[in-house]
C-alpha cells in the first residue's frame, strides 16, 4: 500500500523564476503570507515575552505583549527546578549520535538502493518504505522490557540505540542519489580498481554531502524534539530537554511560576531556533531542492 | 541503467583492461567479485538489523504480550489470556472515548493542516520578494518541540488570562474553557499540531510544485484558465503522489498523538483531562501500561492501533486506486 506513496517523479523540469509574468506575487499573496508568518512566529515571540516576565505579569489579563527584565532570574530558577544543564548536554549527545548514525547508514543504504543491483532490491526497498508507516510506539512495551532487562533504564544509550536508523533517511538518500550521482562516476572508479568502500568514501560521500547535511539537520531536530520514548525510559535525574520540560510543565500546574515554565520552553527551543536562524535558508533549500520529493 | 554497471563489472572480471596485459591474481578477482556481490547487502544491513531488533521484533512481541496478563513490575510472570484483553477493550467505555478522540483530533488537525499547507505552498511558489524569510518563518514552528510548543499554547489557551480568550473577547466571544470542555480542548490540541506541522508540509508541497513543468501553466493560461483553474486542474493533479504521501504520514502521526494531549492536561495529563475528554489511544495505552502496570492490556491497545492503521491504509489504497482509474493515469 505504501509504495503508492512513492513519487513517480515524472517531471524533471526546474521552476525558472521569472519565466513569465503570471507567477508574480500580488498584494493579497503578501498579505496572506505575512499573516502566516505572524501566526508562525508569534508564539515563539511570546515565549520570549513570558520568559522575561514575572509570574504575576504573565497571569494578567490582557497578557503582556512586550518583554520585561526578568529573563536571567527566570533562567536561574528554571536551571534549579529542572536539570536544564544536564538536559541540554544530554539532548545534544543524543541528537548528535542519532543524527550521525542515521546519516551514515542512510547514505550507505540509499546508495545501494539507488545505484547497485542486487537480488531482492525492489522488495527490500518496498519494505523500507512500508516500515515508515509503522509507528514506533507500537514497539515500546517490549522495548521497555529489553532496556530495563539490560539495566539501561535512565541511560542515554536507551534513547540512542532504537533510533540509530530511520526508514525516512534511507528513502531520502535514495531519492537524492538516484538523480545526483551519475553511473559513469561509479564505473570510472571501478575501472580504476576502487573497491566499494573506496567508492563510498571518494565518490558517494562527496556527491551526497548537501543531502547528508540536510538529513542530518532534520534528524537532529526530530531527535531533539522526540518526546514519547525518552519520557518512558528516562527520569528527571538524567533527562533530555523534553523530559525536563514535561516535569516543569506537567506538575500540579498552578503553584509553579508560569514565567519559569516559559523560560524552560525558551531554553529548550533556543538552540534549535538559533540553528534555524543561521542555517534555515539551507534547510529550506534542501527540502525544496527536491531531495524530499516524497 | 544499472545493468551497465554489471556489464562493466563482468568485463573487468573476465577480460582484463588491454592496457594491463598481466592477468590479475585469482584471489584478487575473487575478492573483487565478492565485494561487488556482497557490498550492497553490507550497505543495507545496518538498517535492516536495527529495524529488526528495535522495530519488528518488539512489534511481534507486543502482539504476543497482548494475549497475556503481564504486570509491569513482574514482567516474567505471564498468564495466558487469549483474546480477553481485546474483548475487555471492546466493552470498555474509556477505550471507545479514546478511539473517538483520536479520530476527531486527527481529523481536525490533519485536514486543515494539509489544506493550509497546500495553499501556502501555492503562494510561496510565486515570484516573491523576501521568499527566504517567508519560507524560514513558516518552518520555524517545526523547530519547536512538542513539549515547548504545548507549554506555550497551554498559556495562550488559558481560560482566565490567556491571549486567545482575550483576543476572542474583542469579537464578543467570552470565556471559552479550552481545558475542560470536549470540543474546545480538542480544538486547542489540534491547533498545536497544526501550528507545528503546516509549514513543514507546505515546503514538501512546494518542492513537488517546483517540479511541475512550467509550459503546462503557459498552455493553460493561453487556453484562458485563470489562476484558480490552474491550481485545481494542473497543480493538484501533478503533485498527487506527494499529497497522498503527506496524508499517510500525517494520519500515522495523528494516530500516535501523545505528547500534546499529555502535556496539555498538566497534572491530569495521563488521563487526558478530568473526563478523558482529550485522551488519545497512545495516552490510554500509556495509562494502562505504566500507571496501571497492565502491560498485556496496553499491548492490546497497541495492536488495535496497528489494525486501525492497516485499515486506514487499505481505505487510502483503494481510494487512490479508484481515483487513478478515474483519471486514466
Amino acid at each position: 500500500m505504501a509504495t503508492n506513496a512513492l513519487p513517480t517523479t515524472g517531471a524533471k523540469r526546474r521552476f525558472r523564476p521569472g519565466a513569465g509574468d503570471h507567477d508574480k506575487a500580488g498584494p493579497v499573496t503578501y498579505l496572506v503570507l505575512g499573516l502566516a508568518a505572524v501566526v508562525s512566529l508569534f508564539p515563539l515571540y511570546w515565549t520570549f515575552v513570558a520568559a522575561s516576565s514575572t509570574g504575576e505579569r504573565v497571569a494578567q489579563s490582557p497578557p503582556p505583549l512586550f518583554p520585561s527584565g526578568e529573563l536571567w532570574n527566570n533562567i536561574s530558577t528554571a536551571w534549579d527546578q529542572a536539570a536544564m544543564g544536564t538536559a541540554l548536554v544530554n539532548s545534544t549527545i543524543v541528537a548528535g549520535c542519532v543524527a550521525l548514525s542515521t546519516v551514515l547508514f542512510s547514505t550507505l543504504a540509499g546508495f545501494a538502493f539507488a545505484k547497485l543491483t542486487f537480488r531482492g532490491r525492489n522488495a527490500l526497498l518496498t519494505l523500507v518504505v512500508a516500515t515508515m508507516t509503522v509507528p514506533p510506539q507500537l514497539s515500546v512495551i517490549p522495548l521497555y522490557r529489553i532496556i530495563t532487562g539490560l539495566d539501561w533504564g535512565n541511560h542515554l544509550q536507551a534513547v540512542i540505540l532504537p533510533s540509530l536508523v530511520a526508514a525516512f533517511g534511507v528513502f531520502f538518500m535514495r531519492q537524492f542519489l538516484s538523480e545526483a550521482l551519475p553511473f559513469e562516476l561509479i564505473e570510472a572508479a571501478r575501472v580504476d580498481g576502487a573497491n566499494s568502500l573506496r567508492i563510498i568514501w571518494h565518490v558517494v560521500f562527496p556527491v551526497a554531502r548537501p543531502a547528508m547535511a540536510v538529513l542530518g539537520m532534520l534528524v537532529f531536530v526530530q531527535s531533539w524534539n522526540d518526546f514519547f520514548w525518552p519520557f518512558v525510559v528516562l527520569t528527571q535525574q538524567n533527562p533530555t530537554v523534553q523530559v525536563a520540560l514535561s516535569a516543569i510543565g506537567g506538575g500540579s500546574g498552578h503553584d509553579i511560576n508560569q514565567a519559569v515554565i516559559m523560560t524552560g520552553a525558551l531554553v529548550g527551543t533556543l538552540p534549535l531556533l538559533l540553528i534555524f536562524a543561521l542555517l534555515g535558508k539551507y534547510i529550506v533549500g534542501g527540502i525544496t531542492a527536491g531531495a524530499v520529493k516524497s | 541503467m544499472a545493468t551497465t554497471i554489471r556489464a562493466a563489472a563482468k568485463d573487468e572480471g573476465t577480460a582484463p583492461v588491454p592496457s594491463a596485459p598481466r592477468p590479475r591474481p585469482a584471489w584478487r578477482s575473487r575478492l573483487y567479485r565478492l565485494d561487488l556481490k556482497g557490498s550492497p547487502y553490507a550497505f543495507i544491513a545496518p538498517f535492516f538489523i536495527c529495524f529488526a531488533a528495535f522495530g519488528l521484533f518488539p512489534l511481534l512481541w507486543t502482539g504476543w504480550l497482548s494475549l497475556h496478563y503481564v504486570d509491569l513490575l513482574k514482567p516474567d510472570v505471564m498468564e495466558w489470556k487469549g483474546f480477553d484483553n481485546y474483548t475487555r477493550l471492546w466493552s470498555n467505555d474509556q477505550f471507545w472515548t479514546a478511539l473517538r478522540n483520536t479520530f476527531t483530533i486527527g481529523v481536525i488537525s490533519t485536514v486543515p493542516q494539509l489544506l493550509m499547507a497546500l495553499g501556502l505552498a501555492h503562494l510561496l511558489n510565486y515570484r516573491l520578494r523576501g521568499r527566504s524569510f517567508f519560507r524560514v518563518a513558516v518552518l520555524a514552528p517545526y523547530a519547536t518541540s512538542i513539549a515547548a510548543a504545548t507549554l506555550v499554547f497551554v498559556q495562550l489557551f488559558n481560560p482566565d488570562y490567556g491571549m486567545i480568550n482575550w483576543f476572542l473577547s474583542m469579537f464578543g466571544i467570552h470565556g471559552t474553557d479550552w481545558y475542560a470542555d470536549t470540543w474546545p480542548s480538542q480544538i486547542a490540541i489540534s491547533t498545536i499540531v497544526t501550528w507545528r506541522w503546516t509549514g513543514y508540509n507546505a515546503l514538501i508541497y512546494l518542492a513537488a510544485m517546483q517540479a511541475v513543468p512550467k509550459d503546462l501553466y503557459e498552455a493553460a493560461s493561453l487556453d484562458g484558465a485563470n489562476r484558480w483553474q490552474q491550481f485545481t486542474r494542473i497543480t493538484i493533479p501533478s503533485i498527487r503522489p506527494t499529497i497522498l504521501f503527506t496524508i499517510i504520514v500525517s494520519t500515522i502521526g495523528a494516530t500516535q498523538l501523545f505528547g500534546e494531549p499529555m502535556l496539555f492536561g498538566g497534572g491530569v495529563g495521563v488521563s487526558g483531562g478530568s473526563a478523558h475528554q482529550f485522551q488519545t489511544l497512545s495516552l490510554y495505552m500509556y495509562e494502562l501500561g505504566w500507571p496501571s502496570r497492565q502491560l498485556g492490556r496496553a499491548s492490546a491497545v497497541a495492536w488495535t492501533m496497528l489494525l486501525i492503521l492497516l485499515l486506514i491504509g487499505l481505505v487510502q489504497y483503494l481510494f487512490a486506486r479508484r481515483n487513478r482509474t478515474k483519471l486514466g493515469g
